[in-house]
């Protein structure tokens, strides 16, 4: 399952005649595979008898047209940069991780027990001690299906997915019978003390004579980029990391340099668990200052596409999880503007990302290779 | 626990059980023929969605049918051209479909009847309606023990219940006693083999996915047109993994796959029974734990008691000509 680590050693091989310049792999492809999606998206908005070229104008004026909805756009990738950076972790070691959902939820309830547990104390300490909690809450998550699939063969897949279904049941069941707030009807915990809350980034930068226009975006978006570089470091400079990717590109050859892929497995698999957790930081401690049932929404299902989209590298991570929070602030200024277009539209174009980005990744790519090595040559050859 | 409510329990497994069949057949044909279909969700959905579209347009259940299979089909046409021709991720293509029709049933159902997302509530006409066996309610009466199980549990299904109980029989006999089966085992578990003795390794391959697709659609058509009335979103519920999960348990092989499919259905028939009721010595159980009773059963049946699942060889590989 290397669909994504391919991309980067190719034209490197052996037999593999001249160089693609890296551009087309890591920028062209990806930019012709999106529109292709788009242009299959556009079919489905004809078929529900809208236009879609003005659907598209109203989607990128959404996102990115005024000052609140770049704020909005960034609130929204900053959840995609957790759970994107969480795939492409378990991708580096091979392992296909579906289960950001249910990590980031028990990640999410991690946090949001420390919010009701350190009420009055000031957000610095709340907001680090919420980090531990928090990647602790979605690693545990991970631990089980990886240790089943380490050591007891299950597939991780299928795992992960049940895993899914039940951390739902067990966050409805806390939320329902054990957190909700008396006296209240909905399903939600109490709220925070205010101090504990994670500042937001017009408010943080308020304070430093910066004015920025109001939006959910809170501090938790520098952290997901402090968590890229982090990343960054992990997987292709140190021995963890190495050892990781060594499992992810030929377990039989980890196996004979001495490396543990269970160990690697469950190493990697719990980091994931952990960049998914946190996407309850800018959920739970960021925005919504409670509890509430289900205020993942699919973000674990997204990290998929921004990993796939991305190539599991944390600036494409960070570039994908714009492009999908573009999408989802775009969308439901979209469900708002025509009355026959609801939010699901955005989830028909995730999948349609998903599907072009990462399952037809080889769409073009064998004839746009085949044209660059053409061109490459011509020059050679003359001179 | 008296007889007839043990009828009852079994009644509601078998209810359960024959969507869960229909789509581990699916998923039998796919991975025998080397390709993992993570896609068996999307597709049992998009099958629940034409179904109960065609048949609320047309107020024709068998039509409702085709148009199931129909967009099964299609949904697998998509998987193969993705996995076979393209050699893409089989998971990932699987996972795409599942994300795309998660959100293009609700969306095509808002825009095409203006129901929050759900299709118009089908007409007595307009589903499958169950069918009771001959002598059923003589029998049930006069014969003491097997009259009861007769009349409750093996009549009074709709026919897709029958159609998925005989569905059993023919997938083991076409995988074991015919032609295309032996050729599907063999492209599942040795590709090159198959491509040296001058078969289409990619042709067997479209071909265990169109019915796999087929199988699929039929399975969604069940949840819309013969269990429920009507198309609500999100309506398969993980039951596409079960059926996947199942397949895994029963470690590839028709007969297993339908005992474990029985084993998930039985599972969710005690759920509903449990709910509200207060055990001996622990009293009731919070009902979001017995829901999530299938799935932890999934989990440990993985876990524990498959013993080492060896899947067909060649499954989730793309088979590339010049490797």
């Amino acid at each position: 399952m290397a669909s994504g680590t391919t991309a980067t050693g190719i034209g490197k091989g052996f037999g593999q005649p001249g160089e693609v310049p890296g551009w087309v792999n890591n920028a062209l492809l990806p930019v012709l595979n999106l529109a292709a999606a788009l242009v299959v998206s556009s079919l489905v908005i004809l078929a529900i008898g809208e236009n879609p070229l003005s659907a598209m104008e109203v989607l990128l004026y959404g996102s990115f047209g005024y000052p609140e909805a770049i704020g909005f756009t960034l609130y929204y990738a900053t959840n995609f940069i957790f759970t994107g950076l969480a795939v492409s972790v378990a991708f580096h070691c091979g392992l296909f991780n579906i289960g950001g959902e249910g990590q980031a939820y028990i990640g999410g309830l991690a946090i949001g027990l420390v919010g009701l547990a350190f009420g009055g104390m000031p957000w610095p300490v709340v907001a680090a001690v919420a980090i531990v909690a928090g990647a602790l809450g979605g690693a545990a998550w991970a631990y089980i299906p990886a240790y089943l699939q380490a050591k007891r063969g299950s597939h991780i897949v299928i795992t992960t997915i049940m895993f899914n279904f039940i951390a739902a049941s067990v966050m409805t069941y806390l939320l329902v019978d054990v957190l909700i707030a008396p006296g209240q009807q909905s399903p939600e915990s109490r709220q925070f003390d205010q101090s504990t809350w994670l500042p937001f980034l017009h408010e943080a930068l308020g304070r430093v004579g910066i004015d920025i226009p109001n939006s959910p975006l809170n501090l938790s978006f520098v952290w997901a980029l402090a968590c890229c570089a982090l990343v960054w470091v992990f997987v292709w400079h140190t021995r963890w990391g190495y050892e990781i990717r060594t499992v992810g590109q030929n377990e039989r050859a980890a196996v004979y340099a001495g490396i543990s892929p269970s160990r690697n497995i469950i190493l990697a698999m719990a980091i994931s668990g952990a960049l998914a957790g946190f996407v309850g930081l800018n959920e739970v401690l960021g925005v919504h200052h409670r509890l509430i049932l289900g205020f993942t929404g699919g973000v674990g299902f997204v990290g998929i596409a921004v990993a796939l989209m991305g190539r599991n590298h944390p600036v494409g991570i960070v570039l994908a999880a714009l492009l999908f929070g573009a999408l989802y602030q775009g969308g439901s200024e979209l469900a708002f503007e025509f009355p026959t277009i609801n939010r699901e539209m955005v989830v028909v174009i995730q999948g349609l990302v998903i599907l072009f980005a990462g399952a037809l990744e080889n769409l073009f790519k064998a004839r746009i290779e085949a044209l660059f090595r053409r061109t490459a040559r011509r020059p050679a050859a003359a001179g | 626990m008296d007889y007839l409510t043990l009828l009852s329990v079994l009644d509601g497994t078998v209810r359960t059980a024959a969507p869960l069949v229909l789509a581990a057949l699916a998923g039998l044909f796919a991975e025998r023929s080397g390709v993992v279909d993570i896609g068996l969700e999307g597709k049992m959905l998009a099958g629940a969605f034409a179904a109960a579209a065609a048949a609320s347009v047309t107020g024709s259940p068998w039509l409702g049918l085709f148009a199931a299979i129909g967009a099964g089909i299609l949904l697998s046409m998509v998987h193969a051209y993705a996995t076979v021709t393209h050699h893409g991720n089989q998971v990932v293509s699987g996972m795409a479909i599942n994300i795309l029709v998660a959100g293009l049933t609700p969306t095509l159902a808002f825009a095409w009847f203006q129901q929050g997302g759900q299709t118009p509530i089908l007409q007595s006409g307009e589903r499958f309606e169950s069918i009771a066996l001959p002598l059923a309610d003589t029998l049930g009466g006069a014969v003491p023990v097997l009259g009861p199980l007769y009349r409750e549990v093996i009549s009074g299904h709709n026919i897709l219940v029958y159609a998925a109980a005989l569905a059993v029989p023919a997938a083991a006999w076409v995988v074991y006693r015919s032609r295309f089966g032996l050729r599907l085992r063999a492209v599942g578990e040795n590709p090159s083999a198959v491509d040296t003795a001058g078969i289409s390794v990619a042709g067997l391959r479209y071909q265990a996915l169109v019915i796999c697709g087929a199988l699929t659609g039929a399975a969604g058509a069940y949840l819309s047109t013969a269990q429920g009335a009507g198309f609500v979103r999100d309506m398969t519920a993980g039951m596409g993994y079960l059926a996947l999960a199942a397949l895994i348990f029963g470690k590839w092989r028709p007969a297993p796959t339908l005992f474990a499919c029985l084993l998930f259905a039985l599972a969710d028939a005690v759920q509903i029974r449990l709910q509200g009721v207060a055990i001996p010595g622990i009293g009731i159980i919070p009902v979001q734990f017995i829901q999530m009773l299938p799935y932890v059963l999934t989990v440990l049946l993985l876990a524990g008691f498959v013993g080492k699942a060896v899947a067909p060889k060649a499954s989730g590989i793309a088979y590339v000509k010049e490797r």
